[in-house]
């Protein structure tokens, strides 16, 4: 049995001007698989992944927001959204999707995914993984 | 590469999966499903549904574990096996069903 690390996932752009977006996504889901302990950091423009009610018909690219509700079924439970960023795009936890979980040791209970966390706290966070991916 | 259903033709890639899912009509995985001799129940059907339900509402392909996991909360615990899901899809759940669902390959299925 090999040792679980920590790996946190930091996506810094917005959803379609490049594909780095759906790219991590791919990663994350295809790292969760392994079982890992997985995060997501949503910093910067970033934070306008998870915006609610996308619409690409304009873009001519495949609208994948809704992929991000498919992460609890992947186990990924934590998703820190960086305060600053939010404010500094005048949004706040109500402009994005609502993320939950469901924990199986608590008939099926919807959690929520998402935090809000200061600069100062992401900091730590980041300090605090093994593994860093920058997207 | 391509298929032919009733004589009309679907574009696939080089594994087999459909170029276009939008495309997608049943006769697609029994085409499939007779060249792996294989014959398509109702129980394999509830599968390929439950399969193009979940790519409808997260647009992907579920990986086999999740797939499992769905499975036995939606049909019931007996269901969501991977003994149940193999015997039904012997070249693997997520790989085979997909692919007759019209389904992209399941990300993370190498």
């Amino acid at each position: 049995m090999s040792t679980t690390k920590k790996f946190m996932y930091v996506n810094r752009k917005a959803p379609y001007g490049t594909i780095y977006a759906w790219e991590a996504l791919e990663v994350v889901l295809i790292g969760a698989a392994f079982e890992q302990d997985v995060t997501l950091a949503f910093v910067d423009d970033g934070i306008y992944q998870l915006i609610g009610g996308q619409d690409t018909s304009g873009l001519e690219m495949k609208n994948f927001s809704p992929t991000y509700s498919a992460l609890g079924d992947y186990d990924v439970k934590k998703i820190y959204v960086e305060k600053e960023s939010l404010e500094e795009r005048g949004l706040s936890i109500d402009d994005l999707q609502h993320l939950t979980w469901e924990d199986e040791d608590e008939d099926y209970a919807e959690k929520d995914s998402i935090q809000v966390v200061t600069r100062a706290e992401m900091a730590d966070l980041f300090a605090d993984s093994d593994v860093m991916f920058n997207f | 590469m391509a298929i032919e259903v009733n004589g009309k033709v679907f574009e696939t890639d080089e594994e087999g999966y459909l170029a276009d899912i939008t495309q997608w009509e049943p006769g697609v995985a029994d085409i499939m499903s007779k060249e792996d001799d294989l014959t398509l129940t109702d129980e394999h059907w509830e599968i390929i549904n439950f399969l193009r339900e979940y790519y409808e509402e997260y647009q992907i392909a579920p990986a086999v574990r999740v797939l499992t996991k769905a499975v036995g909360k939606k049909m019931g615990k007996d269901k969501g096996t991977s003994k149940y899901l193999y015997a039904l899809f012997p070249y693997g759940p997520g790989k085979q069903a997909c692919r007759y669902a019209g389904l992209p390959k399941p990300t993370g299925c190498v």
